[in-house]
């Protein structure tokens, strides 16, 4: 048992992939749980399309070596931004700007890349994530940006918070919401940013939603809610990774198996025991 | 002129498009410890007068003062806005007390997290609207009547002694109604001003010493014997409206609308 959990350890490849998996499952729950409370699962979803054009452009300018990581965070800033303008005022429904800022990002992207064969593989990387290839200096900005976010969370949770429950509330208080709703779209962007090496622009809303969507079925208060979120979302990566090791899965899709089978077991017990009280 | 307005309009316009006037010089002024129902047909713009005087949209003219304070000052005293109990998701994860702490939040400043004191504070504003045995049970637990306690509970602890009530009535059982309206009563006594919002003309006449009569433009403004004449309810409502008074039902009828 034991050798079970250590074999894998002597790659360094591998203890750098658990790290990076780790950190990204805590970070993306944390700030998922505010997606989550929000509704804003479909703009989490659209950010992490909305960047290919900034990891094309980072490409085209320094290769498969080249900023990547800082093409994606200027495409996600960018379009957090130009959605939080576009919705500003009413005038567009959410979801419609939401749709027409991310497809046609995402257009562009494809549109770029398309201009530049060799890049296909290296476009199943950006879809998907590419875990194993994760560097010290990616690890580093891991850390740093995914420690940033953190720090943010917790500096402005009891404003997020108001402005998630109640933004009417909020400008009452003559809170700026405005400045908040877009400290909030912002957060989601780096997020999404920060795990796009480890779980690919594809299956990112699954580690933003699910693990705060397990821990909303088991608690009722917020604190608590991230905390155990937190937990899932690091818990998964870390767990997923190892199943990718032994079973040979893509480690992204394995990551999200073990936290979709979460949220499922943890859905499917409470329906079996509101079924057992029922009766 | 008043001597001490806790709240007072004067000349207050706003528009939703160019041209679309909802509010039209508007004025009005409610004394300290004032009780105050202001009562009008649905898209009168009871709504938007309440989101004006709370800074929640902007007035093309006039000002709003509270205590002597613009608006527009930097220094206005904050107001208790008490939303409509559907404004938000009760199934969101938070206590009772949660929310009434959210009261706190602009004044606790940034980066600072709520004391003890902020607690004890936000506990007995839950004891003065009857929630203080709930305060931490999740809110999704709540019935109709306690959530708009909760409302005025988290106003409360925002220390703001004008509050707004957005349709507090509409979708609660009289018990509960009575309720809101022994936790006004006592804060009238405290010397808290309450503006209401309702379309529910029964209560307005029955339990408000004055009423503020709204379509657009400010119908009357008066204790309920003067203030709703059948002619200006016509006004105010138009076509036919049948309310009750002193018992007997009174059908009012006209032509059109607004004359």
């Amino acid at each position: 048992m034991l050798s079970f959990l250590l074999d894998p350890l002597q790659y360094t490849f591998m203890l750098r992939a658990l790290a990076a998996a780790a950190l990204v499952g805590g970070v993306c729950a944390v700030v998922g749980a505010f997606v989550v409370l929000r509704g804003m699962a479909f703009f989490g979803d659209a950010l992490a399309h909305a960047i290919l054009p900034g990891v094309a452009v980072a490409y085209l300018w320094g290769g498969a070596e080249g900023p990547l990581f800082w093409g994606a965070l200027g495409a996600a800033l960018a379009t957090a931004l130009g959605i939080g303008a576009v919705t500003r005022g009413g005038r567009v429904r959410d979801d419609t700007a939401i749709g027409v800022i991310f497809a046609g990002m995402f257009a562009l992207g494809i549109a770029l890349i398309s201009a530049l064969r060799s890049y296909s593989g290296d476009l199943a990387h950006i879809l998907f994530g590419n875990i194993l290839a994760i560097t010290d200096a990616d690890l580093w900005l891991i850390v740093g940006f995914g420690g940033l976010v953190l720090l943010g969370v917790l500096a402005f949770y009891k404003e997020l918070v108001v402005i998630s429950f109640d933004p009417t509330h909020a400008a009452s208080m003559r809170l700026p919401a405005e400045a908040l709703r877009y400290l909030l779209l912002v957060l989601v962007a780096v997020t999404v940013v920060v795990a796009l090496k480890t779980i690919g622009a594809g299956l990112m809303t699954a580690m933003l939603l699910t693990p705060a969507a397990t821990a909303a079925l088991l608690t009722k208060r917020l604190p608590r809610l991230v905390l155990i979120a937190a937990f899932i979302g690091a818990g998964s990566g870390v767990v997923g990774l190892y199943l990718s090791y032994y079973v040979a899965l893509a480690s992204g899709a394995a990551i999200v198996l073990v936290v979709t089978a979460c949220f499922l077991m943890v859905w499917g017990g409470q329906a079996i025991q509101r079924q057992m009280t029922a009766r | 002129m008043t001597v001490h307005a806790a709240l007072q309009l004067v000349n207050v316009s706003a528009e939703y498009a160019p041209g679309q006037r909802v509010l039209d010089e508007v004025s009005f002024s409610i004394a300290h410890g004032e009780r105050v129902a202001i009562v009008g047909p649905n898209g009168a713009g009871k709504s938007t007068l309440f989101k004006v005087i709370v800074g929640l949209m902007p007035h093309l003219t006039g000002d709003v003062l509270v205590h002597d304070h613009s608006h527009h000052a930097g220094d206005c005293p904050s107001i208790g806005y008490v939303p409509q109990k559907e404004a938000v998701d009760w199934n969101f994860p938070l206590t009772v007390l949660d929310v009434a702490l959210m009261g706190r939040v602009k004044e606790l400043g940034w980066l600072r997290f709520p004391s003890r004191k902020d607690r004890e504070a936000a506990r007995e504003c839950l004891h003065q609207v009857g929630l203080a045995d709930l305060a931490e049970q999740p809110i999704s637990a709540l019935s109709g009547g306690q959530q708009q306690r909760l409302f005025i509970a988290r106003a409360l602890t925002q220390r703001a002694d004008v509050l707004l009530l957005d349709e507090p009535f509409s979708g609660v059982d009289v018990e509960a109604q009575n309720a809101i309206f022994s936790i006004l009563d006592d804060l009238c006594a405290r010397g808290v001003t309450v503006l209401i919002s309702t379309h529910d003309l029964q209560t307005a006449t029955t339990r408000f010493d004055r009423l503020l009569l709204l379509n657009h433009r400010l119908l009357a403004d008066g204790p309920a014997r003067s203030a709703l004449t059948p002619e200006q309810l016509a006004m105010a409502y138009g076509g036919r409206l049948t309310f009750w008074q002193n018992g007997q039902p009174v059908t009012v009828t006209t032509d059109d609308g607004c004359p």
